[in-house]
């Protein structure tokens, strides 16, 4: 039995994002964090490792650099890593992602107890379309927003929250799981593990390497292949000063009501 | 490989709603969408159809989708489409898609939405836009938007005026850039939609009455659900959930005087709003709110869609966890409190006084919405 953990390293938006001129964002000003999500995933799949033994594996598709967050992944307890990195996987949106991801999986290998397990959503696009994506290409079951996860032989039972409740769902291996921030608290890295992270394998995927998967072609990967562009990206007008509304009667919180209503807001 | 269905963009027409049901009810994002799906129809010259997927007698509640502006109900009854699951519905929904061939299909960004429409992208290969704040297909309507809502020089650019494909636009990074997504090439055009953010049409009996029923035929057994929903339970109690809330209301010292009163004042204001309660370090220190409520350095950092303070001074501690929310609302006896140099919306006056009128007002706009 092995868990396989997709993660993404993206920049750090709770901080001060700095964006140039022409409107698209100065990455070069921003920290890059391993998405928060994606840490519930690597957490709900290391205590599965020490409850069964299983080995624990995290996949990113990203630039070289990327490869320092899978070994603070290792250093966390994950056993092996692999990046997914090539030129030819660019500009890839979630559909072309997923496909070079569940291509990356396969090439893996997923046996019938294993388990596939991402971050709900990554905070640079908020998207949550590449687990269930990955999920389709593989063929295998899923269950999003898992806010906790219990594993009997081959069934995981998952509580799946809804916006007014939750759904307690059963599925059996080998399927999806995307994680959420309630599931569980990430442990930090462990002095023996970060001494053991260079040990630990670390694999890279390049286009080579997958090239001749079922799934990748050049209609379907990349920026040429991906069925969404960009149209048009623009920064939002800049916050005005604040506005101190004059009274504090009845007339004064309708005119509030009124603004947010005509914005929206509420 | 290159050969897809989806890619004879000319065979796809209509616009097309996905309509969710909870427990055999419409959810409000279905009469948002199938509004704003009627003014894409209209654009598009092309007719409006509702999806809606659920357990036997299900269409009992389609007509009232015509009302909003759906001209066609689209009804697919069996016990196993009765609670959501992601195997039935993407099967249902994917056969129904390529046999009738939309060139639109939205769907509300909910738990439930979020996890359908990737999957059924992916099957049909096409493109989806997840959580779209705004749709357009006229250029002009776009164009007007831009001047709105950007800082971009929308006179020294080319526009194709004659473009007919979906301009979804939607949030990144955290809000800090927006983006609109095109699918040129293939179809249908997907997009997920964040709930509270089309505005709803008036009913209409008569057009709901006119409004036609169809049932496609489809297929689908035991066999084809790969996972069992076990139960489905309501939340009994709000759950504190500050990180998710698209709503806080949130007291400081300021309830010193009343603070059972205040923190009810701050309870029925964030249920009219449809959010939760949080509180200043002052709050929880002082044992008046439990610790999950603590908004700040040493509490959660927020950043909801509003966040209203009320009786908080705005100590950077605080402002520190709550400084990135969308629109800040601050109600302060003390007009020099920091609070205000951070807010959007100031008023200055008792929050005993202030919060129960505005508590009425934002009903009533709501109501009116």
């Amino acid at each position: 039995m092995k868990i396989i953990v997709c993660v993404k390293q993206v920049p750090d938006t709770s901080g001060k994002v700095a964006v140039n001129p022409d409107g698209t964002l100065n990455r070069a000003s921003m920290q890059t964090i391993t998405n928060p999500d994606d840490m519930n995933a690597v957490e709900a799949a290391l205590k599965l490792k020490d409850a069964t033994g299983c080995k624990v594996m995290v996949v990113t598709m990203g630039p070289p650099p990327a490869a320092g967050m899978l070994r603070e992944l290792m250093a966390m307890g994950a056993d092996e890593a692999v990046l997914v990195s090539a030129r030819e996987f660019g500009g890839s949106d979630t559909y072309a992602t997923s496909q070079i991801l569940a291509a990356a999986i396969s090439t893996i290998g997923v046996e019938d107890d294993d388990i596939v397990m991402c971050g709900r959503q990554a905070i640079d696009g908020d998207t949550a379309q590449v687990g269930p994506q990955i999920a389709e290409k593989l063929h295998l079951p899923q269950v999003t927003y898992a806010a906790d996860i219990q594993k009997d032989g081959d069934t995981i039972t998952v509580k799946r929250m809804l916006e007014d409740g939750y759904m307690t769902i059963k599925v059996k291996t080998p399927c999806l799981i995307t994680c959420i921030k309630e599931l569980n608290n990430p442990r930090y890295m462990s002095i023996g593990g970060i001494y053991a992270t260079y040990n630990k394998p670390l694999e890279t995927f390049d286009y080579e390497k997958l090239k001749d998967h079922p799934l990748i072609d050049a209609t379907t990967i990349g920026l040429k292949g991906s069925p969404t562009n960009i149209f048009k990206s623009f920064t939002p007008p800049q916050k005005g000063a604040g506005m101190m509304l004059e009274g504090a009667d009845k007339a004064t919180c309708e005119k509030l009501a009124d603004i947010l209503a005509k914005k929206h807001i509420i | 490989m290159s050969n897809f269905n989806s890619a004879d963009i000319a065979a796809f027409k209509d616009v097309w709603v996905f309509c969710e049901q909870r427990e055999g009810k419409l959810m409000p994002t279905d009469f948002e969408l199938i509004s704003k799906g009627r003014d894409l129809a209209d654009e598009l010259g092309v007719n409006l159809c509702g999806l809606l997927l659920g357990g036997e007698g299900i269409e009992s509640a389609a007509k009232e989708l015509g009302g909003y502006g759906a001209d066609k109900v689209l009804v697919c009854e069996s016990p196993l489409l009765a609670v959501y699951n992601t195997d039935a519905y993407a099967k249902v929904i994917c056969d129904v898609i390529e046999d009738l061939k939309p060139e639109a299909f939205l769907i509300g960004a909910t738990n439930i939405g979020r996890d359908l429409a990737p999957r059924c992208a992916a099957r049909l290969h096409t493109g989806l836009c997840a959580d779209c704040t705004h749709l357009d297909i006229d250029v002009a309507n776009y164009i007007q938007f831009l001047r709105e809502s950007s800082t971009l020089d929308v006179d020294s650019q080319k526009w194709d005026m004659e473009d007919r494909n979906l301009k979804m636009t939607r949030p990144a990074f955290g809000g800090h850039l927006m983006a609109t997504i095109i699918c040129p090439r293939f179809r249908p055009c997907m997009a997920t939609v964040r709930p509270g953010v089309m505005k709803k049409n008036a009913f209409d009996q008569a057009k709901a009455d006119a409004c036609e029923i169809v049932k496609p035929a489809f297929e689908l057994s035991e066999s084809d659900l790969n996972t069992e929903v076990v139960e489905v339970v309501k939340a009994a109690k709000k759950l504190v959930d500050l990180i998710g809330a698209d709503y806080i209301v949130s007291v400081g010292r300021g309830i010193s005087k009343d603070v059972e009163g205040g923190i009810k004042l701050a309870e029925e204001l964030a249920d009219v709003l449809g959010g939760v309660v949080g509180g200043s370090r002052a709050t929880i220190d002082s044992g008046w709110l439990s610790a999950d409520h603590q908004v700040g350095q040493t509490g959660k950092t927020v950043h909801p869609k509003v966040y209203i303070a009320l009786g908080i001074s705005g100590a950077i501690q605080h402002k520190a966890g709550m400084q990135d929310s969308e629109c800040i609302i601050a109600v302060n006896k003390n007009d020099t409190a920091p609070i205000f140099e951070i807010a959007d919306y100031g008023i200055c006056g008792d929050l005993f006084k202030v919060t129960p009128l505005l508590i009425e007002a934002i009903k009533a706009a709501k109501a009116a919405k």
